[in-house]
């Protein structure tokens, strides 16, 4: 498999990526770990004249763990997740979504930036990171800015992030209480047929807060506001739970594909939801 | 069409200095430039693994990488790892406990397992059929690809008590 020709650039300073984006376009691609963008060049599925490989750039590897808030550099990979103690104390949703991403090799190379600022609606991280409310900053010419994680899927590989800009970090909020990332897929490596995202607050043998997203069952992932409403005031029993993957169906827009009718996803979805729900509840 | 570059990669210890196109892949760049062929093309798409190579302490696969990527790298293959007359633990125990019939798949299967106890010296069965995950094997059923994990770790590990 040969990709088409391109021009490669390996910048040593985000003030390099900037100028090359702004000279060539939409003719130019960032790539980090490239996982998701070689496969398409290769294919010839995706045209990048100008590649510009992040790897010298600095500067976005690190996790910081704060009081209130953890951020994650872009080139961040999922190995980095998966090894990284503290996060997994601090956000133990983060390293049981990674591990179900892909394989080892993978995840060597996959950054947390990649996948979320892809657009892909298979990707993991999206789901996820609505679930966690992260926001995501991203930098063009005219510097920062920070966009929510819920707001910035608009269709398959279509973002609010401009041509121009590059996602540099992802910052979501300490989560609190129990969790859970549950994954069908058909095999390792492949991108799930459903998946759902839960963070679950246990007060009292009530449910106080919730807050569910799915993926790949749109053509963005899916923050469910009315699946976690239906769980808060519960004790998430059958009815609450019948009542959140209720919620839930009438907010996902699941396509017919390799993974299987609509009929089936749907199934699945819910089926997968009601495990998470109950493993989040049974840690929170 | 882009022009050919300059490129310099450390492979196995010995420094490589070529010309090539950046979009040539790394694979491609063992095998047919540099003529290192224990690194094999399986599926060229990411999945089966044959072409893991190790880069920068990470197991890559080399059909998903640039050469442009790998510039001032250092690779190893499993021609780095042990030879006919210095086979590495990891060698002589799929050889002791026929983890391969074919042998396809081994070199990238190897390859994967060094950098896996490396990281994990005492894997469960568990921990190395989710670490071999990115290898594929159509022949073995992957038992004996464990058990010689297995037998390749207790060896290392009993090496390096001696050795202490």
């Amino acid at each position: 498999m040969i990709p088409a020709a391109f021009e490669y650039y390996r910048p040593k300073d985000m003030a390099g990526v900037l100028s090359i984006l702004e000279e060539h376009g939409d003719d130019a691609r960032v790539m980090a770990g490239g996982h998701s963008l070689i496969p398409m060049m290769k294919l010839r599925m995706a045209d990048v004249p100008h590649l510009i490989d992040l790897q010298d750039v600095g500067g976005m590897s690190d996790i910081e763990i704060g009081a209130d808030r953890i951020r994650i550099g872009a080139m961040v990979t999922q190995h980095d997740i998966i090894d990284h103690d503290g996060l997994a104390q601090a956000a133990p949703i983060l390293r049981e979504a990674a591990l179900q991403i892909a394989d080892p090799q993978v995840r060597y190379m996959g950054t947390v930036g990649g996948n979320v600022a892809n657009g892909d609606p298979g990707n993991d991280m999206p789901g996820l990171m609505q679930c966690l409310d992260a926001t995501f900053t991203v930098v063009g010419a005219d510097g920062e800015r920070d966009i929510a994680a819920r707001e910035f899927y608009e269709a398959a590989y279509m973002t609010a992030r401009e041509d121009e800009e590059v996602l540099t970090a992802v910052t979501i909020p300490l989560p609190k209480g129990g969790y859970a990332y549950e994954k069908q897929k058909r095999k390792i490596g492949d991108y799930a047929t459903a998946a759902a995202a839960v963070q679950i607050v246990k007060e009292g043998g009530a449910c106080s807060a919730a807050s569910i997203a799915m993926t790949n069952l749109s053509d963005t992932p899916v923050f469910s506001d009315a699946a976690g409403a239906a769980l808060i005031g519960t004790s998430v029993d059958e009815t609450a739970l019948d009542a959140a993957v209720a919620a839930m169906l009438g907010d996902i827009d699941p396509t017919e594909d390799n993974r299987g009718p609509v009929a089936f996803k749907k199934h699945v979805a819910g089926v997968i939801l009601r495990r998470a729900i109950e493993r989040a509840w049974s840690r929170a | 069409m882009s022009k050919k570059q300059h490129y310099t990669i450390t492979v196995n210890g010995k420094e490589e200095e070529f010309l090539a196109e950046p979009r040539e892949l790394l694979i491609y760049t063992l095998r047919e430039r540099l003529n290192i062929t224990g690194p094999h093309i399986g599926c060229e798409t990411s999945h089966c693994g044959a072409c893991t190579v190790t880069i920068g302490g990470k197991s890559v696969k080399s059909c998903t990488m640039f050469v442009a990527q790998a510039d001032g790298k250092e690779v190893t293959t499993i021609e780095g790892i042990g030879g006919p007359d210095d086979l590495h633990p990891l060698q002589a125990a799929f050889k002791e406990h026929h983890g391969l019939q074919c042998g396809y798949c081994t070199p990238g299967m190897i390859t994967r397992a060094t950098k896996l106890l490396e990281e994990n010296p005492s894997p469960t069965e568990e921990e190395i059929r989710f670490g071999m995950a990115g290898n594929i094997c159509r022949c073995t059923g992957y038992q004996n690809i464990v058990k010689s994990i297995q037998a390749a770790a207790a060896e290392m590990n009993a090496a390096k008590e001696a050795a202490e």
